[in-house]
């Protein structure tokens, strides 16, 4: 259970959250036409005449982003309704040419499922939760409106017209902004999985509506409001934050919360009234005649779920269970697909050339990916050209630190270089000198000196204080310039202090 | 030789194939009635050229020695329901008068493939919503026939497809298309002594026809004869992936699989069909069509449609209700008509735009949909007429069990002047009492001329078929053709 509360002057409230979060289907056109769904275009030249609304046009399903959606619902583990409906939503608004929306009301593609969000100590989440996704379904995106082009008209922009969109309607089942913001975090990231929503809020690609309502704890639902298109997991959290503590103050100074629908201003972190359920508008759903039922046939939901990759939950699984990382490695290896997507590429290379199972050298490559590379590539700022670091390349630097052929310190030496230049490892190694030794004869020949030139602390060594063996080893890294092996020089170094 | 305007589909078609007469004289005759024509106020615009480009066509076609397709050289009337690219496509609404799409819609682009032409785009009821072709922005259409006593009182057409009627009827276009959403088709062919068939739905793409009730509009033809009607529809339907509800089935052989001999074959007449207040001499129609049929070796059984009387009261609520949603894209924003009075923002310019842009029976008829589709009422509405609509297409089901075609009226009454109903939208809507339930069980249903009335105004008999079954119904339409033997002709008035 989450421990957030709000603590209002006559105790402590309970703040229950709800998200409909509208995701756009990453697919080449849109729901009901061939019209391209490329961000960013000029206005207007990406509209067919079905988005336009002309007089007779019709729409038809695109088959790519039923499949999405259905891969979606799949990977929330959800029910897949074989037969679905598309409904339409009656309203007149410029934005929206048919003056209705097509979407699925009464009948939607996917029904219950759920995910899960981790704990996080720090962010008040004590546990791992289950938070259920009620129904997903598909639905067209409307036009933009532009009211800064002339002093007195609003222009249209239709690209974004017909556009797929999934509406992934929670449950109730969140209690803190954190919880909130954590849900949307996994959400984004199984869609960047699944690879049906690029998940880029930045661009609309992802928008929430918040759904907050207040209550004493263990009581009934307070009424709640509903704050749409928050675009940003910040946004979401920092809507709830200010929505619970206005219902909550209303609540205390006598007042109730009125159903309503509010909009979210990020320059002062509030949100405001938009309209209230008296004015809501009475959409007049029904069935679209002009499109049959969806029928879901066996070989298409197979297909479906055949082409579902790993997911998050089970790929942070297996990177604990069976590559033995620890469980903070795995939950930052595979948050994002880009990450995790360059780990297991890394990684297959390092094992290969290492001769080793993946599990074997996972831990190191874990380490590398996760400390010693970003380190050196934030270092470098903009010198780094990311495009150098292959995993050719830094797999060639992992298996020279295995061979002991150059230490921790030449390996950051030597990827700066790569990143800077695209070199190949081995012939910077080489040519720039930075190499370990671990010929004993050699490396002995410096520790002799060393020991001859401190025979006081050798002495003092021998008497008992065992921290002095630091020094030696110190003394002798830097007689070689730092270019011996660190663990031969460490074996001779015993053996010769007995 | 026949004037070349008394000629149909097939005797055109034929004709221009034998090097009888080319296309393109076909087209001047029927270029010149049209002229001729303008009292009847059939057409909304006339395209001329059009007629004579496509009837170059082939006739040039036809000197290289190609293939001729299905309607090669016959020029037909085009309902301005349908868009034809570069031609003003109004839907015979002042909204979208000026409109000229930059696409052609499946159905039309089908006739123009198979070798036909356009004379002109064909006046109708605004949005096909009327029985009368009344509620026309461009005016009444007038019907050609005339009461026998002398009376000269203007008679209509009959409607949504009243230009269609009118201009096939008066010899000015061998054919036309018509749009058939709850007979309007049947009911004006039936009025003005032609022949029309509204086929199973998806047969012909809705795709580029102004949409009037989704789930309800089909398109058909209108001719002189079932023969033509078969052929015409052969080019104007097929699968169309532009449109969802497109069935995907091949084009039967239609004009080729005719025959009238119904050995075998039963014909149901359903008793819910004999209606208080119904026309004697329309049952006296009813009753040579059973003799007629007898004749040609079929067996007449009784069967019943229990549920006939809920179809005219669901088929206002559901048609209404998907033409309140329909209409909604036109609001001024993209094309044909706005009002923007001073100082107007989007709402005002949305009364303004579609208070002077839509007819009185248009705005009736969304204010209808718009209510049975509110909050708290649309249970017991919308709902509940889907529910009849089940009933009434199970009604078919049962009876097809019994019969393989059904005999019925295609009106209550023979055609009414102008101006006697449209002070009384619920007289209006009656006349499509015989030819809503059709519509409503999605299935082919086709008027041909029986007899003239005393009045001497045509009277027409409906012929509904199993869906996909169009070749049943043209088939019975074709005994009762060769029985009926109906040649009245309108007396030239105008």
């Amino acid at each position: 259970m989450s421990s957030y509360r709000i603590q209002g002057a006559t105790g402590e409230w309970e703040v229950v959250i709800g998200l409909e979060v509208h995701a756009q289907v990453t697919s080449n056109a849109k729901l009901f036409s061939g019209a391209s769904t490329e961000f960013g275009a000029e206005p207007n030249t990406q509209v067919s005449l079905i988005d336009a609304a002309m007089p007779g046009m019709l729409p038809v399903p695109n088959r790519e982003c039923i499949r999405q959606a259905v891969r979606t619902g799949m990977a929330i583990e959800a029910v897949i309704n074989r037969w679905s409906r598309f409904d339409r939503k009656n309203y007149f608004y410029a934005d929206l040419p048919q003056g209705y929306q097509i979407s699925q009301l009464y009948h939607p593609l996917v029904g219950e499922g759920s995910l899960t969000i981790e704990a996080d100590e720090k962010a008040g989440i004590p546990q791992d939760k289950v938070i259920g996704v009620e129904r997903i379904h598909v639905e067209q995106d409307a036009g933009k409106l532009m009211h800064d082009q002339h002093p007195t008209m609003s222009y249209v922009d239709l690209n974004r017209c017909g556009v797929a969109l999934m509406e992934i309607v929670s449950r109730p089942d969140m209690r803190s902004p954190a919880e909130a913001g954590a849900y949307v975090r996994k959400l984004r990231t199984i869609l960047r999985y699944v690879g049906s929503c690029d998940g880029n809020m930045e661009e609309g690609s992802m928008r929430a509506d918040v759904n907050v309502s207040v209550r004493r704890p263990g009581e009934e639902l307070g009424i709640r409001t509903e704050t749409k298109n928050v675009n940003s997991v910040r946004f979401v959290m920092q809507t709830i934050e200010y929505e619970a503590r206005r219902q909550v103050d209303l609540i205390e100074d006598g007042g109730t919360v009125v159903q309503e629908t509010r909009l979210f201003d990020p320059n002062t972190g509030t949100t405001r009234s938009m309209r209230s359920k008296e004015d809501a508008h009475d959409y007049r759903y029904f069935p679209d005649p002009d499109l049959l039922p969806l029928e879901l046939d066996d070989a298409f939901l197979e297909e479906c779920r055949a082409s579902l990759p790993e997911l998050p939950d089970a790929k942070r699984r297996r990177y604990v269970e069976e590559l033995g990382l620890s469980d903070y490695n795995a939950a930052v290896l595979t948050a994002e697909v880009e990450t995790f997507a360059r780990f297991e590429t890394l990684l297959a290379e390092t094992a290969k050339r290492l001769g080793k199972s993946e599990k074997d050298a996972a831990t190191q490559v874990a380490n590398w990916s996760l400390s010693v590379a970003p380190g050196v590539m934030n270092a470098l700022g903009d010198e780094a050209n990311p495009a150098h670091a292959t995993a050719e390349a830094q797999a060639a630097i992992l298996q020279m630190q295995t061979a002991g052929e150059i230490s921790g310190g030449q390996a950051k030496e030597i990827f700066e270089i790569v990143l800077k230049t695209g070199r190949e490892p081995a012939e910077i190694a080489e040519t720039e000198g930075l190499k370990q030794q671990s010929d004993t004869g050699a490396i002995e020949a410096e520790i002799d000196k060393v020991l001859a030139a401190n025979a006081d602390k050798v002495e003092e060594y021998r008497g008992g204080k065992d921290k002095l063996f630091g020094f030696f080893v110190g003394q002798t890294m830097k007689a070689t310039q730092g270019k011996a092996n660190p663990a031969v020089v460490n074996e001779l170094l015993k053996a010769k202090l007995g | 030789m026949t004037e070349l305007t008394e000629l149909g589909v097939k005797a055109i078609r034929d004709g221009v194939a034998a090097g009888d007469f080319t296309a393109r004289e076909v087209a001047e005759a029927h270029n010149t009635a049209v002229a001729a024509g303008g009292a009847l106020n059939a057409f909304i615009v006339t395209t001329p050229d059009h007629a004579l480009a496509a009837a170059e066509k082939v006739d040039a076609a036809r000197a290289a020695g190609k293939q001729l397709g299905a309607m090669a050289g016959v020029p037909i009337g085009m309902k301005d329901l349908f868009a034809t690219q570069g031609v003003q496509t109004t839907a015979a609404s002042h909204i979208l008068e000026g409109f000229t799409p930059e696409y052609e819609s499946t159905v039309s682009q089908n006739l123009w493939s198979a070798g036909a032409g356009m004379l002109g785009k064909l006046n109708l009821d605004q949005f096909a919503m009327g029985s009368s072709n009344e509620t026309s922005y461009f005016g009444n259409v007038i019907s050609p026939w005339r009461h026998k006593d002398g009376g000269n009182a203007d008679l209509a057409p009959g409607g949504s497809s009243g230009g269609s009627s009118a201009v096939v009827a008066a010899r000015i276009a061998p054919a036309a298309t018509g749009t058939d959403t709850g007979g309007s088709i049947r009911q004006p062919a039936a009025f003005t002594g032609i022949c029309g068939i509204k086929p199973t739905y998806g047969r012909c793409s809705r795709w580029g026809v102004v949409a009037f009730a989704s789930s309800l509009d089909q398109a058909g033809p209108m001719a002189r004869s079932v023969e033509d009607c078969a052929i015409m529809l052969g080019a104007m339907a097929g699968f169309d992936p532009k449109d969802s509800t497109s069935l995907d089935l091949p084009v039967p052989e239609w004009e080729a699989n005719l025959s009238a001999d119904l050995r075998g074959k039963k014909v149901g007449v359903p008793k819910e069909y004999r209606m208080e207040g119904t026309d004697p001499e329309i049952l006296d129609s009813w009753e040579r069509g059973k003799e007629w049929l007898r004749d040609a070796g079929a067996e007449v059984v009784d069967i019943s449609l229990p549920h006939t009387k809920y179809a005219l009261p669901a088929y206002y609520i559901i048609a209404p209700a998907e033409a309140s949603s329909n209409l909604a894209r036109y609001d001024g924003v993209r094309y044909g008509l706005r009002e923007l009075p001073d100082g107007a923002g989007l709402q005002d310019m949305y009364a303004a735009t579609r208070a002077a842009g839509f007819g009185d029976e248009v705005k009736r008829r969304i204010l209808i949909g718009t209510y049975v589709l509110s909050a708290g009422f649309y249970d017991a509405y919308y709902n509940q007429a889907q529910r009849v609509r089940t009933l009434i297409a199970r009604d078919f089901e049962k009876a097809w069990a019994q019969c393989d075609v059904i005999l019925a009226p295609t009106t209550p009454t023979a055609a009414f002047a102008l101006g006697d109903k449209m002070d009384d939208p619920l007289a209006m809507y009656l006349n499509d009492v015989f030819a809503v339930p059709a519509s409503l069980a999605g299935l082919p249903a086709m008027s041909v001329p029986a007899m003239l009335n005393g009045n001497g105004l045509p009277l027409g008999l409906q012929l509904i078929g199993k869906a996909f079954d169009e070749q049943g119904v043209l088939n019975a339409g074709l005994a009762i053709q060769q029985r009926a033997a109906f040649d009245a002709q309108p007396e030239k008035w105008w």
